[in-house]
């Protein structure tokens, strides 16, 4: 919202430098964002006034220009189509800084010659003086305005960008802003005199109102004025709607505009003569009821909105827009002007189902209180009576059904403390608030005061609003800075949060980055996880408004946001390591979804960095990343946790058949690991291979136990044995080792080769082994181990049809 | 002279590598380490030069001298346990001959997401001050996202927090599904769930209806706190967020504390720190001279009686801050949208 510090200066003095009254309003919790100082380039500029206005001799389309200074003259050379005797003008000398309307830079006025005559100085645009767009003509100033003054003095500004908070609707007024700038420097408060004069016959005789929807509008105020002309506005009143940002438009919606920015009451204006039956009545409307608003648009309308209708049809729809068929034109000669009070739920919804946002729907959905509607009116009658040279029917209707009576609020010096941590005594907290507007009295108990809000604030409703009113006002800076003394509660465990944790570490130790990605995906790129192109099961969770089909479903794995990451990166040359812990969300019956901790993590590319000290990896020998990487990962990680692993035959769809794995602990499944299947990688279009593992932290978390029990490190010395087993190649390495580590003295398998090719018959493969035997209590012999040795081959034999390999 | 000391070594080293039997090592010994080898000589020679000349020079003979010594070493276990094995492995440092700028042998760097490592920054600094972490769903009833919160329906508050809803998502109470828009809505469940005294954070992923541009995004971070307790003042409130911003952004770092409104609080807060770019004087980067760092306030009254706390007993306050805000302050990241992009020309960086 930009506010002129001119305007506000009109209702309240300040002799305080701006950035000062901005930061108080600030502090205060009326932001000022930014400020924009008008006319910071205006030195030489004066007002001046037009005495003479003569044809140019060379060219008709430009004058000659006399311009008195107060004091001296100027005659300058104008193309403006605006110029006429007597106005009063901004006179720029030469040396003056103005803006190049053609390039929009500022440049200094020269000395010119123009078609043969020279013009000393100029008379200025508004364009040129960086006010606003216009350049169209010069600019004109009001009579008020003093010959040979500075134009700074007279159009000088601030403009304060402001960010008014939602609670107060107050503010969104010159003289809310004013009245809160009156409390912060110990000032007070002018309002505009709204005074005039009225004539019989009353209003009431020539219009009545009802309400029949009391709760959607508790007040509705109405005046009358006949006999006006529509015009222009003043140019004063042009100006103030101009720095605020509004185009002016008429006497009649300037006025009503122009009250709406000073008293923060929206108004609405009929023409009395369009109105059937002298009639408004306040109503919910027709299912389906059609309307034209002001806008020329066919508005359908909702059974809970309210309109304003006369005694045929709706002519307004309440707060939000006028209708056509009652608005103010050039003809209108009477006016009914419209100050009411409005549910703000009410009006807030009429906007946002019509997406008709506006100044006054604003307001309005922000809860102004009723009591503002009278003055407001009175104001904008006034000026309406003086600017379109009208008569005001004596009295202003007031309905007001729902009035309802203020209550004193009681505040102690105890409670403020309580919340605020710092005491202030009762005279102070009764100053403050009286500083606001408030009516204070003595409470019950000498540190109890009773204050009733005033009707603006609608915004207070329990004590400790007032507490805030106190802390603001005095300040927040005078609130001292302590540390929490009381006892830290009792903590409990946070066992996922525990675990990520540690998982992270491991991996950005192996060298892995983690990703965060958004887990809103595409449905179609979901579907692509599965080569068979069939769709995911359980169908994911949509949005009921996605914002696009890239952002549908919340993610039901992980695996296309680190997919997503693969094309993004895929011009990395060398190893690329990612991770993502994050949520999954499965849908749930009439519940929220589960949201399910998951680990997922991928390998690609190479699995070294080119380096001198690898001489293959240069020569464009480097092997990329196998299923073996990935799965020494998974193993590196659950080892870390102190969790045992084994490894089974698994059927994911979006790996390779061959080269896959579960990751399964006693309990059963916690995770995948294996090779992303080609024709995945093919639909999102990434160089292969990619190694991939996803672990579920709930699964995995019943097998990390707080604590491992200490194993006594081995007082005798191991013996160690190779073995190379020749087996089919269908058999797995896991059953030899299981058949292995079934024997006593058996401490640890290790597999350092295998093969298969010409050293073996078709269809074998070789496992090198080598075992560690140990004991815990005495030093083993070579015919200890020899006789264990036998049974574990002879076992291997008969189970597995293993041989030595000779 | 010093380039007869670098092809010495170059020399000395190829002739090495060359020999395969013990017994010839002991010519090369006294070819290059011998009383009358070259560099013996070499050292000799160095009384002859300049002061400065003699320091550089002699301190290159004598690690060439090592090198060489330490070549012969290895050489000679080399020969004498390998003589079966086929492959003599090469050592990185006798390849580098002596040039110690080569590349280390490459170990990978990961890292953590800017944003965890700024949610763990944040949680060490909260928890150190007794908070802990308490978690809750991301998809959530407009209950607590937003009635519990004193956010009500055709309420302008709600405007600024535009929803995405889940669709078809309705409970037995007539709540709807949607995707939170902040994590306050944790602190919500956290009052009706939990018995003061409270001392909690909550962090993750928020969302809303709303344009990607540089500063938003449809997904992104919050880290809420909340206290409850008897006693709990916003003094209290002010030095846990400047303890926060001290820890955070560092001593010298001005903090602004003003007041401000957010439904589920009362008095209301905005923290803000003074603008590094322009020391407080205004610039492009904040607004006159400020950049807002969290929201906070004391908990409002309703909130806490919603959650079965009694109001007139205890006191609270909450705070919540976006947190990709933190790392694009502090690392100059110009744009939220690097966050999620996962590039890695961006990850390795911070
Ligand atoms: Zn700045």
């Amino acid at each position: 919202m930009k506010i002129s510090l001119n305007w506000l200066k009109q209702y309240v003095d300040t002799t305080l430098p701006p950035k000062e009254v901005a930061r108080r309003l600030t502090m205060a919790g009326s932001e000022v964002k930014g400020q924009q100082v008008i006319g910071e380039n205006w030195e030489g500029i004066v007002v001046g006034r037009i005495t003479a206005v003569n044809a140019h001799p060379n060219a008709d389309r430009l004058t000659l220009v006399t311009i008195d200074l107060g004091g001296s003259e100027e005659t300058v050379v104008c193309g403006a189509p605006n110029v006429a005797v007597d106005t009063k003008v901004a006179y720029a000398p030469v040396g003056a800084r103005l803006i190049n309307p053609n390039t929009g830079e500022q440049e200094t006025l020269k000395s010119a010659k123009i078609r043969g005559v020279v013009s000393s100085g100029m008379a200025c645009s508004e364009k040129e003086l960086g006010i606003s767009e216009d350049h169209t003509g010069i600019l004109v100033l009001s009579d008020e305005a003093e010959v040979g003054r500075p134009l700074a003095d007279y159009l000088g500004d601030v403009i304060f960008n402001m960010d008014i908070t939602p609670n107060r609707p107050d503010c969104l007024s010159m003289i809310g802003l004013a009245r809160e700038i009156a409390a912060l420097t110990g000032q007070t408060v002018h309002l505009p005199d709204a005074s005039y004069e009225e004539v019989e016959p009353s209003v009431e005789s020539q219009v009545s109102v009802e309400i029949t929807a009391p709760d959607l509008c508790p007040r509705y105020c109405a005046s009358l004025i006949t006999g006006i002309s529509i015009g222009e506005s003043p140019r004063w009143m042009q100006e103030r709607l101009i720095s605020y940002g509004m185009r002016p438009i008429n006497n009649i919606v300037d006025v009503t505009n122009f009250v709406m920015l000073e008293y923060g009451q929206p108004l609405h204006s009929f023409d009395y003569e369009k109105l059937s039956g002298r009639k408004i009545i306040v109503h919910r409307a027709s299912e389906g009821e059609e309307m034209v608003s002001l806008d020329g648009i066919e508005r359908t309308l909702a059974g809970n909105m309210l309109v304003i209708a006369d005694a045929e049809r709706a002519v307004a729809l309440a707060g939000v827009m006028g209708g056509a068929n009652s608005e103010v034109t050039e003809e209108t000669t009477s006016i009914l002007l419209e100050s009411a009070s409005f549910n703000p739920r009410s009006i807030h919804y009429t906007g946002r189902i019509l997406n008709m946002p506006s100044e006054a729907c604003m307001r309005f959905e922000r809860g102004i209180s009723p009591e503002l509607t009278l003055p407001a009116i009175k104001r904008a009658t006034q000026l309406i009576a003086e600017l379109g040279g009208g008569q005001v029917a004596r009295g202003i209707i007031d309905v007001y059904p729902g009035r309802v009576e203020p209550q004193p609020l009681a505040i102690t010096t105890e409670e403020v403390k309580r919340v605020l941590g710092v005491e202030f005594n009762r005279e102070q907290i009764e100053a403050t608030l009286s500083s606001l507007g408030f009516e204070c009295q003595a409470g019950s108990s000498a540190s109890e005061v009773l204050a009733t809000a005033p009707y603006w604030r609608s915004d207070i409703s329990i004590p400790v609003d007032l507490v805030e009113e106190v802390a603001r006002v005095i300040g927040y800076d005078e609130i001292p800075t302590t540390m929490l003394n009381t006892p830290i509660p009792q903590q409990s465990p946070a066992p996922v949060i525990e675990l990520k944790r540690k998982l992270g570490e491991s991996l950005t130790g192996y060298g892995f980055h983690e990703i965060v990605t958004n887990p809103l995906v595409n449905l179609e790129m979901l579907n692509r996880l599965y080569p068979e192109s069939h769709s995911a099961s359980p169908a994911p969770i949509k949005l009921a408004n996605p914002i696009s089909i890239m952002h549908e479903y919340l993610r039901p794995n992980l695996r296309v946001g680190l997919m997503a990451a693969l094309v993004t990166n895929r011009r990395i040359g060398g190893p690329v390591r990612f991770y993502e812990l994050g949520k999954v969300y499965l849908p749930q019956l009439d519940d929220l979804p589960e949201e399910v901790e998951m680990l997922c993590g991928v390998l690609s590319g190479l699995r070294d960095e080119p380096s001198w000290q690898n001489a293959s990896s240069s020569l464009g020998e480097a092997a990329p990343f196998s299923f073996f990487d990935a799965k020494g990962i998974v193993e590196g990680l659950l080892t870390g946790l102190g969790v045992p692993s084994s490894y089974e035959l698994s059927t994911d769809e979006t790996l390779h058949p061959l080269k896959q794995a579960a990751i399964v602990t006693d309990g059963g499944q916690v995770g995948i690991v294996g090779e992303l299947h080609p024709a995945v990688l093919e639909g999102f279009d990434i160089p292969g291979p990619v190694q991939f593992f996803e672990i579920s932290l709930p699964a995995l978390l019943p097998f990390i136990h707080g604590h491992r029990m200490f194993q006594p490190i081995p007082r005798f010395p191991a013996m160690l044995r190779d073995v190379a087993l020749v087996v089919d190649v269908g058999t797995a390495y896991q059953q030899i080792v299981n058949i292995m580590r079934g024997f006593p003295l058996v401490e640890q398998v290790a597999l350092f080769d295998v093969y298969s090719g010409d050293q073996v018959p078709p269809g074998k493969k070789s496992l090198a082994c080598r075992i560690t035997y140990q004991s815990p209590d005495h030093t083993l012999t070579d015919e200890e181990v020899n006789r264990v040795q036998k049974r574990i081959l002879d076992k291997l034999s008969r189970d597995l049809g293993a041989t030595l390999r000779s | 002279m010093r380039e007869q000391l670098e092809e010495l070594l170059t020399k000395a080293r190829r002739e090495l590598s060359a020999i395969s039997e013990v017994k010839d090592l002991e010519s090369w010994r006294v070819r290059y380490l011998g009383r009358k080898s070259e560099l013996t000589n070499i050292l000799r020679g160095l009384a002859g030069l300049s002061l400065e000349e003699r320091k550089t020079v002699g301190a290159r003979a004598n690690e060439v001298k090592s090198l060489l010594a330490e070549g012969l070493n290895q050489k000679t276990e080399e020969l004498k346990k390998g003589s079966t094995q086929k492959s003599v492995r090469v050592d990185d440092a006798l390849l580098a001959m002596g040039d110690i700028t080569l590349p280390g042998r490459p170990y990978p760097v990961g890292r953590l997401h800017p944003v965890t490592q700024t949610l763990n920054e944040m949680s060490e600094i909260f928890t150190s001050m007794g908070f802990q972490v308490f978690d809750g769903p991301e998809v959530e009833w407009d209950y607590y996202n937003f009635e519990a919160l004193n956010i009500p329906e055709e309420h302008p508050t709600r405007d600024d927090q535009s929803t995405f809803w889940v669709d078809q998502l309705t409970s037995p109470k007539g709540w709807k599904g949607l995707l939170r828009t902040q994590t306050t809505a944790v602190s919500a469940r956290a009052v009706e769930a939990m018995e003061p005294p409270i001392r909690i954070i909550e962090f993750g992923k928020c969302y809303r209806y709303e344009a990607t541009d540089a500063t938003h995004g449809i997904m992104f971070y919050h880290l809420d706190g909340l206290a409850v307790d008897r006693g709990i003042t916003m003094a209290d409130l002010k030095g846990t967020l400047y303890e926060f911003a001290r820890r955070y952004f560092g001593e010298d770092r001005k903090v602004r504390f003003r007041c401000d409104f957010f439904p589920f609080v009362e008095p209301g807060v905005e923290m803000a720190i003074e603008c590094a770019l322009c020391h407080g004087e205004g610039c492009s980067l904040c607004d006159e001279g400020w950049l807002e760092i969290l929201g906070a306030g004391m908990t409002h009254p309703d909130v806490l009686r919603r959650g079965g706390i009694d109001p007139d007993v205890y006191t609270s306050f909450a705070f919540g801050i976006g947190v990709e805000r933190l790392p694009m302050l502090r690392y100059g990241v110009d744009d939220m949208r690097l966050f999620y992009a996962n590039d890695l020309r961006f990850l390795r960086q911070l």
